[in-house]
């Protein structure tokens, strides 16, 4: 499915084997992955990977980097990725977070905002939604909370290209990997740090944008809203007619608002 | 032989049909729980119990589920401790406290170390990893399931039989000033029994602890290959198994003729029974498998979890749904009692039933297990007859058959042959034999 050539490579990490999908050409860009794990390469990663590397590493315990039992919640899993930057001398980079993968990167520049150059927030988990409710992936099907993340799970050509036709065991097993690790370390609270509108004061200087499908009935948009209020020079774009995957669900938009975002 | 009875403390006022069109009694919204008939309910199932301790039964069991008109018992310690001062002479056996989903195991010590002291010393405990679905009550995390269990469960015992004050550290509990004033009356610590749905890997850990292992209505086949991966392991750790390592959890209903008691036999399998205890979602929260189950899963629910569709449809749309899947369930009653999943009769015609359940599997610890929505004088009438009459024609098999409990021979206290090769419990020859 991928006109740019990427492929999988292993970087040590303390005790850990990380593998890191890499594809494209020129200055790194850090892509952190939601909860049921890096679904594959779609089209806004061409189009990125024209101009940028491409670094999407998988996080520890879902399905191909082994789990490291000591990361027990977010932040834990935020300092492995700071080594990993620091060691691998990515560091200032530009990250692009989905969901638990924005989370990641929000509890990241809190604790070190000079890690990023710019920064992405993509439907980020993190925040306790002042309206509404994060939606409860741990008491449906991956396939039922996959249909819940997009408008309309039916004919979204992206989405099939993802997650159409049958449902096979390895995607199972894969989803299982991804959620057992999730309820690891985002179990209760359920997919938020209850400090963190207190410790996004803490990023400075981040060039940072919000993208937020409108329509998002996983992160409902009012914390988006609190990102955009706590993080300060945020700019906050939403997508119409979108649920929590505009880069499937609105790819053009979705590459033009990084592209003239990251320049 | 150890012979007791069980019954899930069901609450059955409630629609068939909210059980069926869910496929779930887990999660049937507890608007429709009337707290009157509750209350008159779990003291009905307490005078059961009571009675029983007349006629005879050497055990009471109890078990705990939660958010569930499938079990009522959502702290079976609180009816332990009723019983332990309301009985005189059976022992209470708890199969099992879920000890995954309890945040704190040290409080769960003194439980029921409190309860073992006030039936004299009555109390056997035992462990579940809970249902999946229990885990989502309690909010416990299914990823560290197996954690929590194994920590807890040190920390209890470490609890029960350590000096204290000592510090408790693991990586899930953590007790600075552990010194437990009440302690339980048997020493070292109360026997303790382990219930399963034969899951390979609770059955290897029960073998390498010496815990009997009680199979909840299983299939005879599958759980004579959980017999003997459980005999396997205690010959690895050095001892051979014996009917004291094994018990067995057995549907029953008896009456004074046999059609009453095939009519209310079928009460089993109510809102489709166990079959529709919870939804696989729920059964199965993230993690809370192994890697080698999940894979099981995998090919189990792979075909069915259609784009668009969920695992199990959410709601049913004519009532017309409703009376076939009704009906697919009452007709499985047949099959059920072919296979001896439930045995109906009358005290007589149940004996050659129960006879060939205790020659394949050989257990030293038998349960009854009595369920379904039945009027309360049919339940005493069914408690009566297993209490006097069938009661002790089982305990004559057993006698026969040498059905040691583990009372009687201590568990794992058997020596190994010098072959070190060790002697099959159950008997494939008995269920072969027709």
């Amino acid at each position: 499915m991928a006109e740019t050539n990427h492929k999988e490579e292993t970087f040590r990490v303390g005790e850990t084997e990380l593998r890191v999908i890499k594809g494209g050409q020129g200055k790194p860009l850090l892509v952190l992955h939601g909860e049921l794990g890096f679904p594959g390469w779609l089209q806004w990663l061409d189009a990125l990977a024209k101009k940028r590397t491409i670094w999407i590493p998988l996080h520890p315990g879902f399905g191909k980097t082994p789990m490291a039992s000591w990361i027990m919640n977010v932040r834990d899993l935020g300092a492995f990725y700071s080594r990993f930057i620091r060691e691998q001398k990515l560091a200032p980079v530009d990250v692009i977070g989905f969901s638990l993968g924005g989370w990641l990167a929000a509890e990241m520049a809190v604790a070190n905002s000079a890690q990023f150059g710019k920064m992405v927030l993509v439907g980020a988990a993190g925040l306790k939604p002042p309206a509404g409710e994060i939606m409860d992936m741990f008491t449906m099907t991956a396939r039922g909370y996959l249909n819940a993340n997009v408008v309309d799970s039916r004919t979204n050509p992206e989405f099939a290209k993802l997650f159409g036709g049958e449902q096979t065991p390895e995607q199972f097993e894969a989803w299982e990997d991804a959620r057992a690790e999730t309820a690891r370390i985002a179990w209760a609270p359920y997919m938020y740090t209850q400090s963190m509108p207190e410790l996004l004061a803490n990023v400075s200087g981040l060039p940072t944008l919000i993208l937020w499908g409108k329509q998002d009935a996983v992160t409902p948009l009012s914390a988006g809203e609190l990102y955009h209020q706590k993080i300060a020079g945020s700019k906050l774009t939403t997508f119409d007619n979108c649920g929590h995957m505009p880069a499937v669900e609105k790819p053009a938009d979705f590459i033009k608002a990084i592209e003239s975002f990251l320049g | 032989m150890h012979i007791m009875w069980f019954t899930e403390r069901a609450y059955h006022y409630l629609p068939e049909e909210e059980v069926l069109k869910r496929r779930s009694f887990f999660g049937v919204p507890n608007s429709f729980f009337d707290a009157e008939k509750g209350s008159q309910l779990l003291n009905q199932y307490l005078d059961e119990k009571i009675y029983s301790d007349e006629l005879g039964f050497d055990g009471v069991m109890l078990n705990e589920h939660h958010g569930t008109p499938f079990c009522m018992g959502a702290v079976m310690d609180v009816e332990a401790a009723v019983l332990a001062r309301a009985t005189r002479r059976v022992r209470i056996v708890l199969l099992g406290n879920p000890i995954p989903t309890v945040a704190n195991p040290l409080r769960l010590a003194e439980e029921l170390a409190m309860i073992d002291m006030i039936s004299g010393g009555r109390l056997v405990p035992g462990w579940v990893r809970g249902a999946g679905s229990e885990q989502l009550a309690n909010n416990a995390n299914p990823a560290y399931n197996r954690e929590y269990f194994d920590e807890a469960h040190d920390l209890i015992l470490a609890a029960w039989t350590r000096p204290g004050p000592f510090r408790w550290e693991s990586k899930h509990f953590h007790f600075r000033f552990v010194n437990p004033w009440v302690l339980p009356l048997q020493k070292p610590h109360p026997p303790i029994w382990i219930p399963g749905l034969i899951s390979p890997e609770t059955v290897k850990w029960c073998a390498a602890h010496k815990y009997p292992y009680v199979a909840l209505a299983t299939m005879l086949k599958p759980t004579l290959e959980m017999w003997d991966l459980y005999t396997a392991e205690a010959a690895a750790h050095g001892y051979q198994a014996g009917p004291e390592n094994f018990g067995y959890l057995q549907p029953i209903f008896v009456h004074e003729t046999e059609e009453k008691a095939d009519e209310l036999g079928r009460n089993f399998l109510f809102g489709g029974g166990f079959a529709n205890f919870a939804r696989p979602e729920w059964m199965f929260p993230p993690g809370y498998n192994s890697k080698e189950a999940t894979r099981r899963l995998a090919s189990l629910y792979a075909n069915p979890n259609l784009p668009g569709k969920t695992l199990v449809p959410q709601h049913l749309h004519s009532m017309n749904d409703i009376a076939a899947i009704k009906k697919a369930v009452y007709d499985n009653y047949d099959t059920a009692k072919e296979s001896l999943q439930i045995i109906t009769g009358t005290p007589k015609s149940v004996m050659p039933k129960l006879r060939k359940v205790l020659e394949v599997l050989r257990p030293g610890i038998f349960s009854f297990w009595l369920d379904g929505p039945a009027p309360r004088a049919d339940r005493m009438t069914c408690l009566k007859l297993l209490g006097a009459e069938v009661l002790p024609a089982v305990r004559e098999i057993g006698k026969e058959l040498g059905l040691a409990d583990p009372f009687q021979v201590a568990p794992g206290s058997r020596p190994l042959a010098a072959s070190g090769r060790p002697e099959r419990v159950g008997s494939p020859e008995a269920l072969a034999a027709g």
